[in-house]
């Protein structure tokens, strides 16, 4: 896809990556080794001035702090200053609207407000009727896009790696993501984001946790793990939430185990080759055994590492070359 | 003083009138319907379709409880504006309507504010909780046209047995809002493809179709007359047509989103797309139109449920189900039914009057000399976009905003009195 580095960011927001071209989510992929080098810099001065004087506000409405982390070290690595706004209250009804709790921090001037919300559609809601650029990072079990960018980096970068080839896409490469779908917002932003790229999905799961309706969209579902691994070059383990157990989503955690568990014996069935992930954090030995998430094949921490860079380069390109902020 | 509506295309499903002629009104009453009448006004109503002030029998008006939705009032002129005369309002207010005190409240209301004639429905339990029964008899009495607990349906199917036993001992239909809400879960749109998408809880049909069978069981049960209010899946269309061949007295409805909308206009996390039941899919539509078409359905309503513009702009799992429909009713039709010719428009009208006021045994909803002048006037023809300025409701929350649309009501009359004129 050489070619498509001349194209221009025009986005004001970014809620989701069912709305984005494959050109660009390639945009954010091509920016982030730039953002990934300031990180590494010898110098130890992990530090640009993109976004010196600007204001990044972190809403989160759900906890978080991985993802909110990552995002406030983005901010920072571009010089913005942060401003931390939690609320506890994320689903009442009465209370301050979201538009009335928006107004409040846009009239402190942010340029940048990253929002995370447990009602799917809450950045959208925003995104149309105010001034300050939007980054949802993640809105119920709806959209998790910057999750989907660092994922498909991670991605893009092992296959480089392992192929030789620098150039190397997303094309063809085959990917299982296992656990609970349905309720994941990881999912839904990586599946829109792998099929853009060209890449072929598989889904594996309990019945009562993977959608049925995504066989539509040309993925593959299945509910044998087996099936799943055999020629993934990408092993995607999602988190198993305990509370869907409570609401007697599957019958125990040591029937999930059994047959979805991502371990080294499981993971025979899979290419040499094949890279593990977790968006985390990891229910050690459940979804995943302690093995496969330490050892050789796994590069979960690559993605928290990529993470910081995806951002970075998210937000410089909403603020710096995307439209304009009202 | 009397007025004459000059050469009009005449329909009156009730006498199966359908020609162009003259109506005559004086003292709020019809007073001739032929040719070359002669009246102190006429009113040129060449080309405009003249048929009975229409009928819608699932309204809210919120009042008392939620005036800053909507009142009997503005109910009132919502109606009029969509050419509809005689309302039956859902007593899910706050207080809900379940005692005679209560029914009389909003039957002087009516009288002191409304425009058109309002008619109560009642709680078919105290406080609509699905326990007791209500004093159906007295509310009855008191101007109830039938029992229901709209907004919910009975859980208890023992409750739901000896609602329908009772209300068929007094002579009320009960109008049931079927929805099995274990099933539904949390849900808030049309489980499918685009809720998957959305990451939204779906609410899948059968959480609908289940409880509309069994509800028509319990009224066979019972020998009571039971209503399916705004039927939205295909199943719940079949399910009410093999009902009524095994002769169930049961009569159903659907309401205009049903059969012009379906669950992408969600999309976006659009709140004016989110109500109970949720809108469907193509193949829902095409069955609910088969439904009109051999009479499974028995009548259009709107469901007119008003909500304030700072309550739907929420997020979408947060805001109220409900959009208003009494002002987009007759073109919604047109439109979607006769225009592409799934039903005539004489068919039409009678969904809209006769189908109606049949089920709750309303005198309304035809034009006969010495009857109430209660008219419609309107162009089937006319195109229109809907903008705000064309709603009577204190509230516009309506996906068809922005939507062009055909037939237009042109003048309403109820009781002989002009009601709404359109200004355009």
């Amino acid at each position: 896809m050489a070619g498509t580095t001349h194209a221009v960011w025009t986005r004001k927001d970014l809620v989701g990556i069912a709305d984005l071209t494959r050109e660009e989510i390639e945009m954010v992929l091509d920016a982030a080794p730039q953002f990934g080098a300031v990180s590494q810099r010898a110098s130890g001065i992990k530090k640009v001035p993109l976004l010196q004087g600007r204001l990044v506000v972190l809403w989160f409405h759900e906890p978080s702090t991985r993802t909110r982390s990552s995002f406030e070290l983005a901010a920072k690595r571009l010089s913005a200053d942060t401003l931390a706004v939690a609320s506890s209250t994320s689903s009442s009804v009465k209370g301050e609207t979201l538009h009335d709790t928006l107004a409040n921090i846009e009239a402190m001037r942010a340029d940048i407000t990253v929002i995370r919300h447990s009602c799917a559609g809450a950045p959208h809601l925003l995104a149309g009727s105010h001034r300050s650029h939007i980054i949802n990072a993640g809105d119920g079990r709806h959209e998790h896009p910057t999750q989907a960018l660092l994922d498909c980096y991670t991605m893009r970068e092992s296959v480089r790696r392992r192929t030789g080839n620098p150039d190397a896409t997303l094309d063809g490469v085959k990917v299982a993501i296992v656990g609970d779908v349905e309720h994941s917002r990881v999912a839904r932003s990586d599946i829109h984001a792998l099929l853009k790229l060209g890449a072929k999905v598989t889904v594996c799961g309990p019945s009562t946790l993977v959608p049925r309706e995504l066989e539509r969209y040309g993925v593959g579902v299945t509910h044998r793990l087996k099936e799943a691994l055999e020629d993934a070059d990408v092993v995607y383990s999602l988190r198993i939430q305990l509370e869907r157990q409570a609401k007697a989503l599957f019958p125990s955690l040591r029937e999930y185990i059994k047959l979805f568990r991502i371990d080294a014996e499981s993971l025979r069935h899979a290419p040499d080759h094949a890279i593990v992930m977790h968006p985390g954090p990891i229910n050690r030995d459940l979804e995943l055994s302690t093995e496969v998430a330490d050892g050789p094949r796994s590069v979960i921490l690559q993605q928290v590492t990529n993470g910081v860079a995806v951002r970075m380069a998210v937000m410089h390109l909403l603020a710096n070359s995307g439209g304009a902020a009202r | 003083m009397s007025l004459v509506i000059a050469n009009g295309h005449v329909v009156d499903p009730a006498s199966g009138l359908s020609e162009t002629m003259d109506v005559l009104v004086a003292d709020g009453r019809v007073r001739e319907m032929g040719k070359s009448l002669r009246g102190d006004e006429t009113l040129d109503a060449r080309g405009l379709v003249v048929c009975p002030g229409l009928v819608d029998i699932q309204v809210h008006f919120r009042e008392p409880g939620f005036e800053s939705k909507e009142t009997i009032a503005t109910g009132s002129r919502a109606a009029a504006r969509g050419g509809v005369t005689t309302v039956v309002t859902m007593a899910n207010t706050n207080p809900p309507i379940d005692n005679a005190g209560l029914v009389e409240l909003v039957t002087r209301r009516a009288r002191e504010t409304a425009c058109i004639k309002v008619r109560p429905a009642a709680c078919a339990t105290k406080g609509m909780k699905g326990e007791e029964l209500t004093e159906m008899a007295e509310l009855k009495e008191a101007g109830a046209v039938a029992v229901t607990d709209d907004g919910r349906d009975i859980r208890s199917s023992a409750v739901m047995r000896r609602v329908l036993e009772y209300a068929g001992m007094v002579g009320l239909p009960y109008l049931a809002h079927c929805q099995d809400e274990d099933l539904s879960d949390g849900g808030t749109m049309h489980e499918g493809r685009h809720s998957m998408l959305m990451g939204v809880c779906g609410i899948p049909r059968e959480a609908e179709e289940i409880r509309i069978d069994r509800n028509i069981r319990l009224a066979e049960l019972a020998g009571a007359h039971i209503h399916i209010q705004h039927i939205s899946t295909a199943g719940g269309v079949q399910i009410v047509r093999d009902a009524k061949r095994r002769g169930a007295r049961v009569t159903a409805e659907s309401a205009p989103h049903y059969w012009s909308l379906t669950a992408a206009a969600a999309m976006g996390f659009n709140t004016h797309a989110k109500m109970y039941p949720p809108l469907r899919e193509e193949e829902d539509i095409a069955a609910i139109i088969a439904g009109f078409q051999d009479g499974t359905l028995d009548n259009i309503a709107t469901d007119h449920a008003p909500h304030t513009r700072s309550e739907k702009d929420v997020e979408f799992q947060l805001a109220p189900f409900g959009i208003i429909g009494l002002e987009t009713m007759l073109a919604l039709t047109v439109t979607h039914l006769v225009r592409p010719g799934h039903i005539t428009l004489e068919k039409a009208v009678a969904l809209m009057t006769t189908g109606g006021a049949q089920v709750c045994s309303l005198e309304a909803g035809s034009l006969r000399v010495d009857g109430p002048a209660d008219i419609t006037v309107f162009d089937p023809e006319e195109q229109w976009t809907v903008t705000p300025a064309d709603f009577g409701s204190k509230s516009a929350n309506s996906p068809y905003l922005g939507t062009t649309l055909a037939g237009r009501v042109k003048h309403v009359f109820c009781d002989g009195r002009p009601v709404h004129t359109d200004k355009r």
